[in-house]
């Protein structure tokens, strides 16, 4: 029979294949689904991993795209990674990245049609405040009052929601807008703009920061005593205390780097990519960034391998959608037997299979 | 850049090349369709949809036809229309007004593919054309129906965006409730968006909670006439977009259909002859674009008014919008025997005399 015995340590081998064992795993199931709704599955898996890469007809153009869908997924999985490792968990991405982006296009939007260096900058502040703030609510709730941060922060998400809601019909609504919710275009205003900054690479600022986001995390958690205090109080909370870790102070810090990380995202995208304040501007990438940060093993530099796949699935996912007539479920689920199957995984490299022959335990 | 990105470059320049080149009749043609809503939403994307499968029916194999469901307005559809054209659609179809910024700025960058625009005014190249119907003509028909039947004098109307498509409808309806009913009264609510069948539901909620006892909706989904189907026959109400036959012969006691295959199949062909030019298109009911569904569950005589008015508007000897017409503030719009020009429905951002309530600004 089939025993499961708990290793003394997690095995670093199992950790890194687990990832890739996932994806293989989801080839293979996905495969079978494709095939049961009577789609070629080769094609289909081809289309989602390969053409969007490799295609000629297609790849000049997703390529870059990957870039600008991998962007936020990576610069909020890296901000929540940190709280993740010191048992903070931070649901409500979503909500931080909404907030960013509406105090990020507020201030843009206040100094339109101004033509000054000045304004990109200050959106940039603006949004890493928008987030910072929203993420205190949860934070300083926790700190004080004991509240749960995962309950307080997804709950967030709705209300910022309706915010974001309020703001496309009320205050930033564009006055030329011909009665149509939405802020006005910031990707039409040169001075508040987050363009591509190489023609044809889909490289904005927000993919920079995403990149700088996984190196500086990579350096605190290597080289810094606060990285070193994540770590310890995630693995060993009581070890930690003894330490001289202020479990306090590492909640405040944790839920801020990732709320003013998510707020960046969110500016990046209101001010690039997405262009305007709409209704319905956020698209999930605050929630879809938790499964980045577990696919990435909580680890920057797997984070940012994790955040390109991830993106690769959605673009070849859309080719996949009308090249073939996949229905849009159909690779929602095939997403989330991703994340399924990586949990699922998990299992190996902190438990031991152990076939034992003829013998009760 | 490696080979394969050059490759790629050298086929972008072709077909960029190629644009200059001048339209000629081709053997094949391949159309995209984008669609906001779901296949089945049961009414505005399926009407869309019905008629792409009459025309696929038409043209055999010579047309090959794509689609993509439940494309968000914004930057998902961008990505979508440049993967399609780079996928080799020679149309596009753009189905709804939030495509519009994003259809210009892909039909910049690929001057052979032809676009499409349904319900926008924006025509930035030479490549763009908008199409839309009259509406407001089913609209007067149903107001008609709505003075005459309500017994409450509250009448009630679902509105998506206060948009001038929209408004329009609204004065329409509510002028020919009000020339068959004096005493009726108009409560319109807004649900800021096409379809999410949860607050269409809950508008219609709020509207039969007020009283009001016949409801137009201009929103996507069935479900305003699954509400009213609660109430028993009480409420009534009318398809919208398709003829929403499930709900006949009561609460559905007429509708307006969309009928789009006549327009598909002739833009078709025209990219087939090489003869397709830029235009902006906006038929009615005299060339069955708008079609008024079957009369259900009404008396005789309010049947043969709600005809013949269906029959003069076709004609052309009556037009919905004919003075004495006055602005909700009480300034005159239209002189008594005065017909609307086109130019001030297309921009129309305010009410009629006599409803209550504002346009959202």
């Amino acid at each position: 029979m089939i025993r499961l015995e708990r290793r003394p340590t997690p095995s670093r081998a199992w950790a890194a294949a687990t990832p890739v064992l996932a994806v293989v795993l989801t080839m293979l199931a996905g495969g079978l689904m494709f095939a049961a709704l009577g789609k070629d599955p080769v094609a289909a898996i081809r289309t989602i991993f390969w053409d969007p890469l490799f295609n000629p007809q297609f790849a000049a153009y997703s390529r870059p795209q990957l870039l600008v869908k991998a962007g936020p997924l990576i610069l909020i999985a890296v901000g929540l990674s940190l709280g993740f490792r010191a048992g903070v968990w931070n649901i409500g991405a979503e909500g931080q990245y909404i907030a960013g982006a509406i105090c990020g296009a507020a201030v843009g939007l206040a100094f339109y049609p101004a033509d000054l260096w000045l304004v990109f900058p200050l959106m940039v502040i603006a949004g890493a405040a928008g987030g910072i703030l929203w993420a205190m609510i949860p934070a300083l709730l926790r700190v004080r009052f004991g509240t749960s941060e995962i309950l307080v922060s997804l709950l967030l998400v709705y209300v910022a929601q309706n915010m974001l809601a309020a703001m496309a019909l009320g205050a930033l609504r564009n006055p030329e807008g011909g009665g149509f919710p939405g802020s006005r275009n910031l990707s039409q205003y040169p001075a508040a703009a987050n363009p591509e900054l190489i023609a044809g690479t889909g490289l904005h600022w927000g993919v920079v920061a995403a990149l700088v986001a996984v190196v500086g995390a990579q350096w605190l958690l290597g080289r810094h005593i606060l990285g070193f205090q994540i770590r310890l109080a995630g693995q060993a909370p009581r070890a930690a205390r003894f330490a001289g870790v202020r479990p306090d102070r590492l909640v405040v810090l944790c839920m801020g780097i990732s709320g003013a990380l998510a707020g960046l995202a969110g500016l990046f995208e209101v001010a690039g990519p997405a262009g305007q304040i709409s209704i319905d501007f956020n698209a999930g990438y605050g929630f879809t960034a938790i499964i980045v940060a577990f696919l990435g093993r909580l680890n920057p530099l797997g984070i940012l391998a994790a955040g390109l796949l991830m993106a690769l699935t959605y673009i070849g996912g859309e080719l996949a959608q009308f090249m073939l007539g996949l229905p849009a479920a159909a690779i929602q689920a095939f997403q989330g037997m991703l994340l399924f199957f990586l949990l699922a995984l998990d299992l190996l490299s902190n438990w031991r299979v152990r076939l034992t022959v003829g013998r009760a335990a | 850049m490696n080979r394969r990105t050059l490759l790629a470059s050298a086929a972008l320049a072709a077909m960029a090349l190629a644009g200059t080149a001048q339209a000629q009749a081709m053997d094949k043609a391949k159309a995209c369709f984008v669609y906001v809503g779901p296949i089945n939403d049961g009414g505005w994307t399926q009407a869309h949809h019905v008629a792409v499968l009459k025309t696929q029916e038409h043209f055999g194999d010579k047309v090959e036809f794509i689609w993509q469901e439940s494309v968000p307005e914004g930057a998902d559809s961008e990505r979508v229309m440049t993967q399609m054209a780079l996928s080799g659609c020679n149309i596009i179809f753009a189905t709804s007004f939030g495509y519009m910024d994003a259809t210009n700025t892909v039909a910049a960058k690929f001057p052979n593919v032809k676009f499409e625009h349904a319900t926008g005014y924006k025509r930035e190249h030479a490549n763009v054309t908008t199409y839309n119907a009259r509406f407001y003509e089913g609209r007067a028909v149903q107001g008609h129906i709505a003075g005459r039947m309500t017994r409450s004098n509250k009448i009630g109307y679902i509105a998506s965006f206060p948009i001038p498509e929209v408004v329009m409808g609204i004065n329409s309806y509510f002028l020919h409730a009000r020339k068959a009913n004096p005493a009726v009264e108009l409560s319109v609510i807004w649900v800021y968006s096409w379809f999410d069948p949860a607050k269409e539901a809950d508008a219609a909620k709020a509207l039969i909670d007020q009283g009001v006892d016949v409801i137009a909706s201009h929103t996507d989904s069935t479900a305003p006439l699954a509400e009213a189907a609660k109430a028993g026959g009480a409420v009534l109400g009318f398809g919208q977009a398709r003829d929403m036959e499930e709900y006949k012969p009561l609460p559905r006691v007429a509708s307006i259909i969309d009928r789009w295959d006549a327009y598909y199949i002739e833009r078709i062909q025209a990219v087939l002859d090489g003869t397709w030019q830029a235009q902006d298109s906006w038929d009615g009911l005299a060339k069955g674009a708008v079609e008024i569904g079957e009369f259900t569950g009404l008396p005789a005589d309010v049947t043969a008014e709600a005809a013949a008015l269906r029959d003069s508007i076709a004609a052309g000897t009556y037009h919905p919008f004919t003075g004495p017409i006055n602005r909700q503030d009480g300034t005159p719009w239209l002189a008594a025997g005065q017909v609307a020009p086109d130019g001030d429905l297309l921009g129309m951002g305010f009410f009629v005399e006599g409803i209550t309530g504002d346009v959202p600004k």
